[in-house]
């Protein structure tokens, strides 16, 4: 289970970079949403994966599952749900204010350009 | 237990939610003014933290390592405090007419301010990473302040990377939970010496991965091409702002490695001696820079990453010796580079579609104050006698004298302070020194002089209250380096029950 779960993150996060790298802004945010898939399930798995004990205190179970990565996890999610939408924003902007969305394209030649 | 820690974060926060209630006509006295309480609440930190005591503020008063809490000795206690210090001409800056190039201004600064604020305080490592996404968020806001396709293209460039940081951040969470079950700095401070030798591996790995996000963060060699481009894009009063974010990955570096780094068997030795080469290369690279910016705020995004090598040379060894001359260093380098950023956006305003750009045109109007300004801050920056830069590229000096890297650091340092006074010479004379006719003068407002004001003189107070920052940057590095009491302090003694983990 473990191997599995340790080869279905790397893939996922593989994947994700993979798209990361693309030179389209909605390859990039993919890219973004599957890294941010892969670390979440890592976090959680943080907490061992046991079949044993249950996530929540039912009677006769041995134990708890350990609650923190949940909570953790949880956080991640909102955050990266945020973040994930501000990037959707931004590049449609970004769109919006130079008619193209590729993420590297060179910057229009005026005098505030520096590089 | 003194509700006065949480403060900075607070009053920052009250005051964004509120002005999202409020009509925008009152932003600008609610931000000034939560600013300015904000800057006295990290005054009496400051002041309550010199009695030389780790105050742990336990949040909901749960106790840690289970709990939140927040840690105030005297490095949180400074660096809060330079927080504020240099928001408040940010502030001014802003309030003269940059904040109604776009809506909500005012409550992303706020949110900025306490996102800073809770980085430098938390004593918990995912506590620091929902603070860092806070900042992060309000700062690709700001950045993005005023609009166009410069600041579009940079701004993306800087999501991405900043996102990507994130969730290696978040890898390295999950690993370390996964291995030493706590994220409580104490906790793990007190946990590290003894982790079993079948996890050394996995927990050096682990740490190996914090410590490339924050040096992502803090824009270092192979992470360090973002922050010139983007820093160049932001509007003046973020941009002076944007002088002490990379100091949130420096600071949080310096107490993880100072934590436990050091001598734990598991990550010994883990910062040598790959951070000193590249903290050199970052000098060497943001000075080159230096020589080919065609703008002055392109040029002061340089000098950031000349100032972030050569903070993180000193981080690389952690010394006691080594932390003061930093903490030493810090508040200066804040200032003179944010002051730089905000003198290129008052150059900027008065040669209209020159810009900030360092090329032949007529003189900036106001020459007299705005060239004396130039001049104070080049001769600060550059490390020349008599101002700060000179006392604390000195304190440097001295104190990172480890064996075998005194010829690169000293030819480092003094080479790029001589190439800094060349390039800024040269662009003193493009800007103030031109046979063209001078541009008209422009009355100057009150904020923006003030905020100017305000940077400018930060440099030579610093070299005069010299000894008395030197005593409390020694101080705060003796109490830095005090692993007990630290742990002591946060943990209270306590037995902590731990699973037996499979």
């Amino acid at each position: 289970m473990e191997l599995l779960l340790s080869l279905s993150i790397g893939l996922v996060f593989g994947c994700g970079v993979y798209l990361l790298l693309r030179p389209r802004s909605f390859s990039v945010v993919l890219g973004l949403t599957l890294i941010s898939y892969a670390v979440n399930i890592l976090i959680f798995m943080g907490g061992r994966i046991d079949r044993r004990v249950p996530p929540l205190s039912l009677p006769g179970a041995a134990g708890l599952a350990d609650p923190l990565p949940q909570a953790l996890v949880l956080t991640a999610i909102v955050i990266g749900f945020g973040m994930t939408a501000y990037l959707v924003a931004m590049a449609l902007r970004q769109l919006g204010e130079s008619g193209s969305d590729a993420v590297d394209h060179p910057a229009p030649d005026n005098p505030e350009r520096s590089d | 237990m003194s509700h006065l820690p949480i403060l900075p974060i607070l009053l920052p926060f009250v005051a964004a939610a509120l002005m999202l209630l409020l009509r925008p006509a009152t932003h600008r006295a609610v931000g000034l003014g939560s600013t300015v309480l904000g800057l006295l609440a990290a005054i009496a930190l400051v002041a309550s933290a010199a009695t030389g005591d780790n105050a742990v503020y336990a949040l909901g008063n749960w106790p840690a390592p289970y709990g939140i809490v927040l840690v105030v000795d005297r490095t949180a206690a400074m660096m809060v405090l330079l927080v504020f210090a240099l928001a408040l001409p940010a502030l001014l800056m802003a309030s003269a007419g940059i904040d109604a190039l776009g809506r909500h201004f005012h409550p992303l600064f706020q949110l900025q301010l306490a996102g800073l604020s809770g980085a430098f305080l938390t004593g918990d490592l995912f506590n620091l990473f929902v603070f860092f996404e806070i900042l992060l968020l309000a700062s690709y806001a700001l950045l993005f302040h005023g609009g166009g396709p410069t600041r579009a293209r940079a701004g993306m460039h800087y999501v991405v990377l900043n996102l990507f940081g994130s969730a290696v951040f978040l890898i390295s969470i999950a690993f370390l939970y996964g291995t030493l079950g706590t994220l409580n700095l104490a906790d793990i401070a007190q946990l590290l010496p003894a982790v079993p030798p079948e996890n050394q591996a996995l927990v050096r790995t682990t740490f190996a991965i914090l410590a490339a996000v924050f040096l992502l963060k803090a824009a270092v060699l192979p992470m360090a091409f973002w922050l010139p481009h983007v820093y160049s894009a932001a509007s003046a009063p973020v941009g002076v702002l944007f002088a002490i974010l990379t100091k949130v990955g420096i600071v949080a570096l310096l107490r993880l490695s100072v934590l436990g780094f050091g001598d734990a068997p598991a990550t010994q030795g883990l910062l040598l001696p790959w951070l000193p080469v590249l903290a050199l290369a970052t000098i060497f690279v943001g000075t080159a820079g230096v020589f080919a910016a065609r703008r002055l705020a392109t040029l002061a995004a340089n000098l950031v990453l000349v100032s972030t090598g050569t903070l993180l040379f000193a981080v690389a060894f952690a010394t006691p010796a080594a932390t003061t001359a930093l903490l030493f260093y810090m508040p200066h380098s804040i200032f003179v580079t944010g002051g730089l950023f905000l003198l290129a956006g008052l150059i900027a305003e008065r040669r209209g579609v020159l810009g900030d750009a360092l090329v032949r045109g007529p003189c900036v109007g106001n020459r007299a104050l705005i060239a004396t300004a130039f001049a104070v801050l080049a001769v600060a920056v550059s490390g020349m006698p008599p101002l700060s830069g000179f006392i604390g590229k000195l304190a440097l000096l001295q104190a990172v004298a480890a064996d075998g890297w005194q010829v690169a650091w000293w030819l480092a340092l003094l080479g790029s302070g001589l190439a800094v006074t060349l390039v800024l010479a040269r662009s003193a004379a493009l800007l103030f020194w031109q046979p063209l006719d001078p541009l008209p003068r422009m009355a100057f407002a009150t904020g923006p002089a003030l905020a100017l004001g305000m940077l400018v003189a930060a440099s030579p107070l610093l070299a005069i209250a010299a000894a008395p920052l030197a005593t409390h940057a020694e101080a705060a590095s003796a109490q830095l380096h005090a692993r007990a009491p630290y742990i002591d302090a946060v943990l209270q003694g306590r037995t902590i029950d731990r699973e037996r983990r499979p």
